[in-house]
């Protein structure tokens, strides 16, 4: 256009376009790399942890040998021992002396078999001396291998099992005596030393305790403490001290909450290390901030002329307030409650402070027992050297990536389905 | 509103100005024309086939009630609406005869040439050497430091308010009084020397001695640029404008001299909001 | 359970209160209700808490309290046996008692000869003092119950002002709770500053914030003169830092382009779509991405560094290829870049909400010139957001240094004062974690010294938040 070439402003076009354009492509550059962070973050726990949902099962006869059982001891004997030489049985190998076989093979079939034979044993003695075929899980390794996971490409030095264990393996398969099927340990079973055994139930049990301890005072106390702020409290430098201060609390490291527990709860008050109890009660400390700045955005976006219409018909403040301020801002209350218990149920630091990293085998059924929580299981296990419990690991934390997006998919739902414009 | 009363019970008085209601000059070609342009937000229809001649070097004020589009209308001009995420424009605008709807019109040069001002005094959190020298500094019109000193010194002067500020150009913008910061604004448009400069309701924020100043200010300006101004304020476009438009619900209801639209309006809508009924 | 059984009748006490002030509000009337000044409900109320809440208190606090109290009461006398042990031993001594008594499981001590009679003797003493407590508890909360009543019922008649009495309770209870809040600031400041200053005075703080010496696990004794200096913190707060800066390199300008292109550019399906997306990344828990710094991100590296050594190994550049080939998972590059990806969406949030609270005429004017949107972004809103975007920035820091679990999980142990990313280093978060976890006992200075880098972290984070929360509201207001 001439008239545009005209104005002198024309001249620098093109490099203006040209440094918008490269304005742009940063910020799309920006949000690719985020973007690409949480699909690689998300991809590689689900690739590392799928495997764990799928196990190999063996079912073996076991021949209950009556020289090898005591009577008198039923718990004291080897049923692992007999177990390793039914697998030998069913390869047609022999034990040789220095019992080198029946070891090798010990380490290919998980040990819940030989719980397996105990439990039948005691229940009916009469079985010694008979053959039972037994099935379960085999060894987290041998699992690995059929996964394909332990390969027998890499040196035998190199990997847990050695090639006439991987042979055995096979054989195993081919007859027909392995079967791959869902994991139903890990959602049944609590943490355990041998990954095939281990599960995630025993840390769900204990996060869902601990959550109820955390909400059954961060609610309340959240919920009244923001009703008085936002509702009752005078405005003077009290007030204002408390605003500052419950902002700031909510920006204090997780991990000093923490050290409080410790200090506090548990060697001043003598509340008990690891319990769903203590670690309940420092996350609703820590939950305690956020509580409170929901609840009071929730309360500041219900309109005047509410409270005005009450107030003018005879209610009371504090009738005002509850019978017609409270209701209408529950929606607003619940959503921050579930987003603050969300964000609790992800808390780590300020529970290893209060010695909830301690190995819990089996289930939690005490709030003041010792208990551990889902992403404490995953730090343990994380710590563990086993492979087969790297594979724990990123399952655990599907699971509780789970539980999250439900707990926060409930928060969305609420806020979509109650949200009001005033 | 004082005015409307005023409007209501005399008959519309229009305090005539040293260039106001002088019709301009005939046989001069329009700055702008506009032809069946139609604006729509999104399922909205805003404005409705409007065609207007816009001389330039003169004062044109756009009046009428509230959301009738005459600020939807102006913002047209400049394409300002095209920031507006769902707003369509169809129609011609032509500037000096060129479209500057068509693609090869860059917005952005073409806001060079159209300056605006806004309803709020809106100086940028910066100086108010920077605020003026802004314009010149992105459209890269002067790099050296004295033209740039003379440029932002010649444009506060235009503008009438090189006598408060000469002493304190590194002060924020936003330190200035309300009509300060309007003049310092209109400063800041006309440092890139546009041809024309778009006011949005420039004086609605303002007390009445700044708005008289502004008034002044855009008296003085009407004999180097074409000023197009939005008014709620009937008694401003009488006083500070050469030819009205008047639109209602969308649409060109009326345009001619202003003299002749406040005293003698051939349509009845415009007769009835000039004398208060509607509006 | 004795006390649960204690808080039910206390309940049903309350409950029968209640009907009975019911009714004697009713009949004080006659009847007639609207001649009461409060509905019966209220006076039942009323009295109902005057009979419950001051005794359900005592219990309470009992429960909490009451083991402690026991403890110091069978301490008040230590047999001459039990004096002769050392302290820790005297605390495992009483200990074992209080389990004893309480018929639960003790240490696996055996306590031989005359601390055997001590401790049977101890362990009577322990059950008789705890049954007495018991029985003192309750009696005083039966005591309380009654007197409650006695002294609330009698008040009440037609013109009692029992709703306002109750709003009384209910305002009460609203202070208290908001009180918890502010109890826990003073009870962190109270409870780290303490053990904190039990650290101190076996360690000066000098040594401890200027020493540049970090092995706590060496045992100090007062004997050691070794043992000076093994407190010196600096290498952990350079450590600290050196994540922080490697993080805020990589979320700072990458939260903040996304902030502005999702604030400016991207139309509203975009934002519909990339908004949750961030806000997931945001709501990862942090030890998943300690899982992921540790098990993908550091190979990875390591990886890679390995691979370039391994060219410049033998080349002019040999020194420095044997460096790269020798790097390792927990270099301090893993956890920064990780812990940047965690504080992406934390800034771009806050940038968002900066950014969208720069007035609209403002973006209006600079277009309105003829300014290009990248141009109306650096020229006018980035310097408008300015003091916002600082105080964002320094919220991100702040949670930075705080962050715990990624870099206890990705992050080294040895202290090193470096600033080499490609070290590893050890931060505040990882040496707390590693001082407290596991069986300590809790009077060494090495897990005392946890609470001196407790103090630390919170006062350097408090610091930060108070300087970043306070430009955050002033820019707010001044757009407002």
């Amino acid at each position: 256009m001439t008239d545009a070439a005209q104005h002198p402003s024309a001249k620098h076009l093109k490099k203006r376009y040209a440094a918008e354009a490269r304005f742009k492509m940063y910020g799309r550059l920006a949000i690719t790399i985020a973007l690409a962070f949480l699909v690689i973050l998300l991809g590689r726990i689900v690739l590392q942890g799928y495997s764990t949902f799928t196990t190999n099962t063996v079912s073996l006869p076991v021949y209950l040998d009556p020289a090898r059982i005591d009577r008198a001891d039923l718990s004291g004997s080897n049923y692992d021992y007999l177990v390793s030489l039914a697998v030998l049985k069913a390869l047609g190998e022999t034990e040789d002396e220095l019992g080198t076989m029946s070891e090798d093979a010990s380490a290919l079939i998980s040990r819940d078999l030989g719980f397996q034979i105990l439990d039948k044993v005691k229940a009916d003695p009469g079985l010694i001396g008979k053959t039972i075929t037994v099935t379960g899980p085999v060894k987290a390794d041998a699992d690995l291998y059929y996964k394909g996971e332990i390969k027998r490409s890499v040196a035998e030095g190199n990997r847990k099992l050695n090639d006439r264990q991987l042979t055995w393996l096979d054989r195993l398969k081919k007859s027909g005596r392995v079967h791959g099927g869902f994991n139903s340990a890990f959602f049944t079973h609590g943490d355990s030393t041998e990954p095939e055994q281990a599960g995630i139930l025993g840390a769900a049990v204990g996060s869902a305790m601990m959550l109820l301890v955390t909400a059954l005072i961060a609610i309340p106390v959240g919920v009244m403490a923001a009703i008085w702020l936002e509702e009752f409290a005078p405005k003077n430098g009290w007030t204002d001290l408390i605003e500052v201060n419950i902002n700031n609390l909510a920006a204090v490291p997780s991990i000093v909450y923490g050290l409080l527990g410790l200090a506090v709860f548990i060697n001043w008050l003598g509340a008990p290390r690891g319990s769903p109890l203590t670690g309940g009660i420092v996350l609703a400390l820590m939950a305690l901030p956020t509580m409170i700045i929901a609840t009071r955005a929730a309360l500041k976006a219900v309109p005047p002329s509410i409270r005005d219409g009450a107030l003018a018909i005879g209610a009371s403040r504090t009738q005002t307030v509850f019978h017609h301020v409270v209701p209408l801002a529950r929606p607003g209350i619940m959503t921050g409650a579930i987003l603050s218990l969300s964000h609790a149920l992800g808390e780590t630091a300020p529970l290893l402070m209060v010695g909830m990293v301690a190995f819990v085998p089996g289930i939690p059924s005490s709030f003041i027992g010792g208990a551990t929580v889902l992403p404490v299981q995953v730090f343990i296990w994380e710590n563990a050297s086993e492979r087969a419990f790297a594979e724990r690991t990123a399952a655990g934390i599907m699971v509780l990536l789970a539980f999250m997006i439900v707990m926060n998919a409930t928060a969305i739902i609420l806020r979509r389905r109650y949200e009001r414009r005033w | 509103m004082v005015v409307k009363v005023n409007m209501q019970t005399s008959a519309p008085t229009p305090v005539v100005g040293t260039h106001a209601n002088q019709a301009p000059p005939a046989g001069e070609p329009a700055k702008i024309t506009a032809r069946d342009v139609n604006v729509y937000y999104g399922a909205n229809h805003a404005l409705k086939s409007v065609s207007l001649d816009i001389p330039g070097k003169s004062v044109t004020a756009f009046i009428g009630p509230s959301g009738c589009g005459k600020s939807t209308f102006l913002r047209c001009i400049n394409r300002m609406n095209d920031t507006i995420p769902g707003c369509r424009v169809e129609g011609r605008i032509g500037l000096d005869g060129d479209d500057i709807y068509d693609p090869s019109i860059d917005p952005v040069s073409l806001r060079a040439r159209v300056g605006m001002v806004f309803q709020k005094p809106n100086p940028f959190p910066k100086s108010i050497y920077d605020n003026v020298a802004y314009g010149p500094r992105i459209h890269g019109l002067e790099t050296s430091k004295t033209g740039l000193d003379d440029l932002v010194e010649a444009s506060l002067k235009r503008a009438g308010l090189w006598g408060e500020v000469h002493d304190r150009l590194k002060a924020p913008g936003t330190g200035l009084s309300g009509g300060q910061q309007q003049r310092l604004v209109i400063a800041r448009a006309i440092a890139v020397n546009p041809e024309v400069i778009l006011m949005d309701e420039p004086c609605s924020a303002l007390d009445p001695i700044a708005t008289a100043r502004i008034e002044e200010l855009i008296d003085d300006l009407a004999s180097q640029f074409c000023i197009v101004i939005v008014t709620h304020s009937m008694a401003q476009a009488a006083r500070v404008s050469q030819q009205t438009a008047f639109f209602h619900l969308g649409s060109l209801v009326e345009t001619g001299p202003t003299g002749m639209i406040f005293t003698n309006p051939k349509d009845g809508r415009t007769q009835d909001y000039i004398t208060g009924r509607t509006g | 359970m004795i006390f649960l059984i204690a808080l039910a009748a206390l309940l049903a006490l309350s409950a029968s209160a209640y009907q009975l002030a019911r009714r004697r509000a009713v009949s004080s009337a006659g009847g007639r209700l609207a001649i009461l000044h409060s509905l019966p409900g209220y006076h039942g109320t009323w009295v109902a808490l005057w009979t419950g809440a001051p005794a359900a208190l005592l219990l309470v606090l009992f429960l909490i309290f009451g083991a402690r109290l026991e403890g110091a009461a069978i301490q008040a006398q230590t047999p001459p046996a039990v004096a002769k042990l050392d302290a820790q031993r005297q605390a495992v001594f009483y200990s074992d008692v209080q389990a004893t008594a309480a018929g639960k499981a003790r240490s696996a001590v055996s306590w031989d000869g005359e601390l055997k009679t001590a401790f049977e003797a101890k362990t009577a003493e322990a059950r008789n003092i705890s049954t007495l407590g018991l029985v003192l508890a309750i009696g005083l909360a039966v005591v309380l119950a009654l007197a409650g009543f006695l002294l609330a019922y009698p008040r009440l008649n037609k013109d009692f002002r029992a709703r306002n009495r109750v709003e009384g309770w209910t305002d009460l209870l609203l202070v208290v709770c908001s009180a918890v809040a502010v109890l826990t600031t003073v009870a962190i400041v109270a409870s780290v500053a303490w053990e904190s200053f039990r650290f101190f005075q076996s360690v000066s703080p000098l040594d401890f914030w200027f020493g540049t010496d970090w092995s706590p696990q060496i045992a100090m004794r007062e004997d050691q003169v070794a043992a000076k200096g093994a407190f010196g913190a600096v290498p952990l707060f350079a450590g600290t830092f050196l994540i922080m800066a490697i993080a805020m390199i990589l979320a700072g300008p990458v939260g903040l382009f996304s902030a502005i292109y999702l604030s400016e550019y991207a139309g509203s399906a975009v934002r519909a779509w990339v908004k949750p997306l961030l806000e997931i990344l945001a709501g990862v828990p942090t030890v998943v991405y300690g899982f992921f710094a540790a098990l993908t991100v550091g190979p990875i590296f390591r990886s890679f560094f390995n691979w370039i050594g391994s060219f410049l190994v033998g080349g002019p550049l040999d020194g420095l290829g044997q460096y790269l080939a020798g790097v390792q998972n927990q270099m301090a590059l893993t956890a920064g870049v990780v812990m940047g990806i965690m504080l992406i969406p934390f800034v771009s949030s806050l940038s968002d909400d900066i950014i969208n609270a720069v007035p609209q005429s403002l973006r209006d004017g600079s277009l309105a010139m003829g300014a290009t949107k990248s141009e109306t972004i650096t020229q006018v809103i980035l310097p408008a957001a300015l003091p916002g975007v600082v105080g964002a920035m320094m919220l991100a820091m702040s949670r930075a240094i705080g962050e715990t679990m990624i870099v206890a999980m990705a992050a080294g142990l040895q202290a090193k004062l470096t600033a080499n990313p490609l070290d590893t280093v050890t931060t505040v978060t990882v040496q707390i974690v590693t001082l407290l976890t596991g069986d300590q006992e809790f009077d060494s200075p090495k897990t005392l010294a946890a609470f001196g880098l407790g103090l630390t972290l919170f006062v350097v984070t408090l610091t930060l938040n108070i300087i970043a929360l306070t430009i955050v509201r002033k820019y707010r207001e001044q757009y407002d």
